[in-house]
């Protein structure tokens, strides 16, 4: 039953993706996209993390796309041309992706899981958000206040970048 | 019980799509968009391997790894507006000037 689900999720997340790179529209390819981060949400549900889909949904579904959304609007991008859309590399650029899905795949097929299983089983992870939030308050507080300036940066920096120089 | 191959594969192939998005694509908001995919299928292989390998690490990353993927996509969006006021254009061929 839950492997049903993960293909229909699958399916949906590498279909749309693909819609994204190859839409000639940008607005089709922003609500492609928004739908590739639905399933991706879903897909961290399977993955028993309730509270990484939420923030999956509230930040990606959310904030982002509207960013997108607004940065299409802004710029009053129209269709593009036939035959505009890929750009005169595109020869060497596939020759790249085809030798990475050949050196990852090899690298897929070829690995071994060997590493320490850790001490949160199945049953301790029923309390999934509760521990992360300790975790991120006590172990984790350095990088949480680091990623939190890095934020502060971020909004200063684009507000800085847009403004209209006054003189 | 869904195997972790699974989860891996799926996190390659849109890992592979974001790529090709990055490389073939001329209008640079798609290039952005294609970041996101790649951020996105990272974020799926990171929880996979915190829950098969019972650990709390990955989760906690995919935290931060949001974080920093919002602040990428504000400061790149940013930068996109002020260069299309410059230059009138988004392509990517065409916003050549630090390689001369």
């Amino acid at each position: 039953m839950e492997l049903i689900f993960f293909y229909i999720f699958a399916i949906f997340a590498v279909s749309s993706a693909i819609a994204v790179i190859s839409l000639r529209n940008p607005v089709h390819s922003a609500v492609f996209l928004m739908v590739c981060f639905l399933q991706v949400a879903a897909i961290f549900i399977l993955l028993r993390s309730p509270f990484l889909a939420a923030v999956q949904v509230f930040v990606y579904v959310g904030a982002v796309m509207v960013l997108f959304l607004f940065a299409v609007m802004v710029l009053d991008l129209g269709k593009e041309r036939f035959g505009e859309h890929l750009h005169h590399q595109s020869p060497i650029a596939i020759i790249i992706i085809i030798g990475l899905v050949f050196v990852m795949g090899l690298g897929l097929a070829k690995a071994k899981l060997d590493a320490p299983i850790g001490k949160y089983t199945e049953a301790a992870m029923a309390k999934n958000t509760e521990v992360m939030g300790e975790l991120l308050y006590t172990k984790y507080v350095f990088p949480f206040e680091v990623v939190s300036l890095l934020l502060l940066i971020a909004l200063i920096g684009a507000i800085v970048l847009v403004m209209k120089e006054r003189n | 019980m869904i195997p972790l191959s699974h989860y891996l594969i799926l996190s390659f192939i849109i890992f592979t799509i974001g790529i090709a998005g990055v490389l073939l694509r001329r209008n640079i908001i798609i290039v952005l968009m294609s970041l996101e995919l790649i951020f996105n299928s990272i974020n799926i292989s990171l929880v996979a391997f915190s829950h098969f390998l019972q650990s709390m690490t990955g989760r906690l990353f995919v935290v931060f790894t949001i974080t920093v993927a919002a602040a990428e996509v504000a400061v790149g969006l940013a930068i996109l507006v002020a260069v299309y006021r410059q230059r009138k254009t988004v392509y990517v061929e065409e916003l050549n000037e630090m390689k001369h």
